[in-house]
């Protein structure tokens, strides 16, 4: 099928940006949309032209690396379905495509599609974990958890960190990505009393 | 090169123990003064970068995704081993030693593996208390699950994503030393180069891969845990940005490689849509336990899968295979994929696939219960494939999931150049020729969390130690080099894409170097390996500058590694005349084992 692009070009943090439209030909319905982006990539490399920068690794749904807005919907429109595990078998031939960065303040454009996500770490640093040093812990089946508890510590764990609940909300709030892991923490054997008290992370 | 495993003496069970004993201690009140450098963070680098400051010695860590979360260590589905023996059916530190051992059919360093096997029950405690999710029985205990054929059942698990929330934990151990000031993160940051003073690795000299600035930074020690090299052969499970670089500069350093061929198939993974494919995707080896692999008997058999009699369908597993069945070893497993495709009748496009059926399972326990096991597999095969695998069996094909080769590391994990550690995957030490289920996460993270904050002490405690300033003259040299290398790349400007080039090296790497070797493919690679590099050296196309954020000239850099690192690796296959584990040789199908 043939598709036609309109993408989010900007060199570096300081340029203004602009979309550019490109031409997608030939494209598979079994190439993922980062390998449609591959192709696309492809030709404007061997033609000397400065590739499309976007972020992605795993390519398995699992890291949270990749991060495009398809059509104002971060990921597109398939359901828990990151943009590299979108397949092209869901669009048109002829369809028009939109493809942004992140669009939120704590995420600053880097290049094209690619941006800044420190943020994130940030929250984490400032209290997103357990302060338990490597070795002296009790045995790992010292303090049984319920079934519930452990299930529902690891819906909320499962999160991958991309950043999409962030670039979907109005207010550019992380309080998806916040309130995973405090759900996260707040299910599993219990943390010192004393850290309870001061940690951001718990109620 | 005189190498030197440095294995303690003493009887095996105990060679740890004392070992700890007699290794040298560096005084608390002293690690501040040590400097380490460590490059990668997943399971291994982040838990060697947490542990090391928790003890008190200045970390710096590297990585080149955008925060240290997303190492590939994340993408590992099922388990991890530990010998704790919860379910009380025969485990035992000896049996998990034993079944490595085995596994990697004789290869490994077997006071390694003791070591490892060990240590696995602490690093169960370990992410427990780090709040690590792991499944759990009704009463409140930890769940445990047989995984790859072993006997017993010790695999500790979360769901289908253990090797996400181990990272996580370590990643939170991590952030926990960056928040109090201990470990300086530097992420979207490649090592280009190591750098050694007067024979010892003292620094790297990294790129920032947004600014593009190239800078060293000197240290008392450097840890590699980068991980393996599985994108030489273009298309694996591993992600996009898995690379050979840190390792291989090392290696060019004078740091020894050890057995580069073995590299580890895994037999399903979902087949090769066409030529735009980017990376294969692993299905968990658990579907084996319910779905039955076959072929159609007749070549180029084109009819749908439920049009094929039971009679014309050849399940080559359970026939060749009687008594492992469908769950033969993931070696095995792989050739015979491969071999009923060789003869004209694999399924799907371009015939490199077998089916993965699960109609007689569905049968007997009902779409139900299968969907209950398997339900986020059948899902995720229908995203990539667009096929229900309720309704049509899957299609699976073998790919390169994990490489046990690996720069050679003596019982303290450092490298042949003193002072350079390397840990996990990036190593050589543990699997031998091949790795059994569910222990690679065990050795990523025995590594880090609980082998090298004690070996590196004794390192430092042992040899007089200098950090030299980044302005030694040596720092100024490597940089002029990588300088010069990313020059180079940049006014090449041929025809070829960088993806083109490195999917001709995998293609080849695969044919030759794959499932099965031969002396004269390997020849045949060793001679076309050169050509193809200087074809790349001639006519790759890298546009952009190297002062900004250039995606083309960071896959450049990487695969022109790998298009040296590919005949390294042809070599070693080449020069080993016998089959074992993950290295099979077709003259000689009978050494193994």
């Amino acid at each position: 099928m043939n598709l036609t692009l309109k993408i989010w070009r900007q060199k570096n943090a300081d340029d203004a940006g602009e979309f550019v439209t490109y031409q997608a030909k030939d494209v598979s319905p079994d190439m993922s949309f980062l390998e449609m982006l591959d192709v696309v990539n492809e030709g404007l490399t061997s033609k000397g032209d400065a590739p499309i920068a976007f972020d992605s690794d795993c390519r398995e749904g699992i890291c949270g690396t990749c991060s495009l807005v398809i059509n104002g919907t971060p990921h597109g429109g398939q359901k828990a379905t990151t943009a590299c595990q979108l397949h092209m078998r869901h669009f048109k031939d002829g369809e028009s495509i939109t493809i942004e960065p992140w669009r939120a303040r704590p995420f600053p454009v880097i290049r094209d599609l690619i941006v800044n996500r420190q943020a994130f770490d940030k929250v984490i640093q400032s209290g997103g974990y357990v302060s338990a040093s490597t070795g002296g812990n009790p045995d790992a089946n010292a303090i049984p958890v319920s079934k519930h508890n452990a299930d529902t510590a690891m819906d909320a764990a499962a999160c991958i960190g991309c950043g999409a609940c962030v670039a979907a909300c109005k207010n550019a709030s992380a309080m998806l990505f916040v309130s995973a892991k405090v759900s996260h923490l707040r299910h599993t054997p219990p943390r010192s009393t004393r850290e309870r008290s001061t940690c951001p992370f718990d109620g | 090169m005189n190498l030197n495993s440095n294995i303690p003496s003493g009887p095996l069970a105990s060679k740890w123990e004392r070992h700890k004993f007699d290794m040298k201690l560096v005084n608390p009140a002293n690690k501040r003064k040590f400097e380490v450098l460590v490059v990668g963070s997943g399971l291994a680098g982040a838990s060697a970068a947490a542990t090391l400051a928790e003890l008190g010695y200045k970390v710096k860590c590297f990585c080149y995704q955008d925060s240290p979360r997303r190492a590939h260590s994340i993408a590992a589905q099922g388990g991890i081993n530990a010998a704790k023996n919860y379910q009380n059916d025969g485990d035992s530190v000896h049996r998990l030693f034993y079944d490595t051992i085995k596994g990697g059919d004789f290869r490994a360093r077997e006071a390694n593996v003791h070591r490892l096997a060990e240590v696995s029950r602490q690093i169960i405690d370990q992410c427990v208390a780090q709040g690590v999710p792991f499944a759990r029985e009704y009463s409140g205990y930890l769940s445990n699950r047989s995984f790859g054929g072993a006997q017993v059942s010790r695999t500790f698990y979360a769901r289908g994503q253990t090797g996400q929330q181990l990272l996580l934990g370590a990643y939170q151990a991590l952030s926990r030393q960056i928040g109090l000031g201990n470990v300086q993160m530097f992420s979207r940051t490649e090592m280009q180069d190591l750098v050694l003073v007067d024979g010892h690795a003292k620094g790297v000299v990294v790129r920032n891969l947004v600014s593009g600035e190239i800078s060293s930074h000197s240290g008392d020690a450097v840890i590699l845990a980068t991980g393996g090299y599985c994108p030489v052969f273009y298309l694996s499970t591993n992600a996009v940005g898995c690379n050979v670089t840190a390792t291989y500069r090392a290696y060019k350093r004078g740091a020894a490689f050890a057995n580069p061929c073995y590299t580890q198939i895994h037999p399903t993974c979902i087949p090769v849509s066409g030529e735009h494919q980017s990376k294969l995707t692993l299905m968990s080896e658990s579907l084996r336990n319910d779905g039955r692999v076959w072929v159609p008997k007749k070549q180029g058999d084109a009819r749908k899968s439920c049009d094929i009699p039971e009679t014309e369908r050849d399940y080559f597993l359970e026939r060749k295979y009687p008594s492992f069945g469908n769950l033969a070893p993931r070696d095995i497993a792989s050739r015979a994929a491969k071999e009923v495709c060789d003869e004209g009748r694999g399924v799907g496009p371009g015939g490199l696939g077998v089916f993965l059926d699960f109609e007689d399972s569905i049968n007997r326990l009902g779409e139900n219960s299968v969907q209950e096991r398997y339900g986020n597999l059948f899902n995720m095969y229908e995203r990539i494939t667009g096929e229900n695998a309720y309704k049509q069996p899957m299609r699976i094909f073998p790919a390169p999931h994990y490489t046990m080769g690996g720069l050679w590391v003596d019982y303290n994990l450092m490298s042949s150049i003193p002072g350079l550690f390397v840990l996990g995957e990036a190593n050589f030490s543990d699997h031998g020729a091949n790795r059994l289920g569910a222990s690679a996460l065990m050795q990523g993270l025995a590594d880090g969390y609980f082998v090298i904050p004690y070996t590196i002490g004794h390192y430092f405690a042992s040899h007089d130690q200098f950090k030299p300033s980044t302005s030694h003259a040596a720092f100024k040299s490597a940089e002029d080099e990588v300088n010069t290398k990313i020059s180079q790349l940049l006014s090449i400007k041929g025809n070829r894409s960088i993806r083109s080039m490195h999917w001709e090296l995998g293609r080849l790497v695969w044919e030759k170097c794959g499932m099965a070797r031969d002396k004269e493919g390997l020849a045949n690679a060793i001679e076309r390996i050169p050509q193809l590099r200087e074809e790349f050296w001639q006519n790759v196309s890298v546009p952009g500058s190297a002062n900004e954020l250039n995606v083309a000239l960071e896959q450049a850099s990487r695969v022109s590694d790998f298009m040296e690192f590919g005949e390294l690796l042809c070599r070693d296959a080449h020069n080993r005349d016998e089959s074992c584990g993950g290295h099979f040789r077709t003259e000689v199908p009978n050494s193994r084992r």
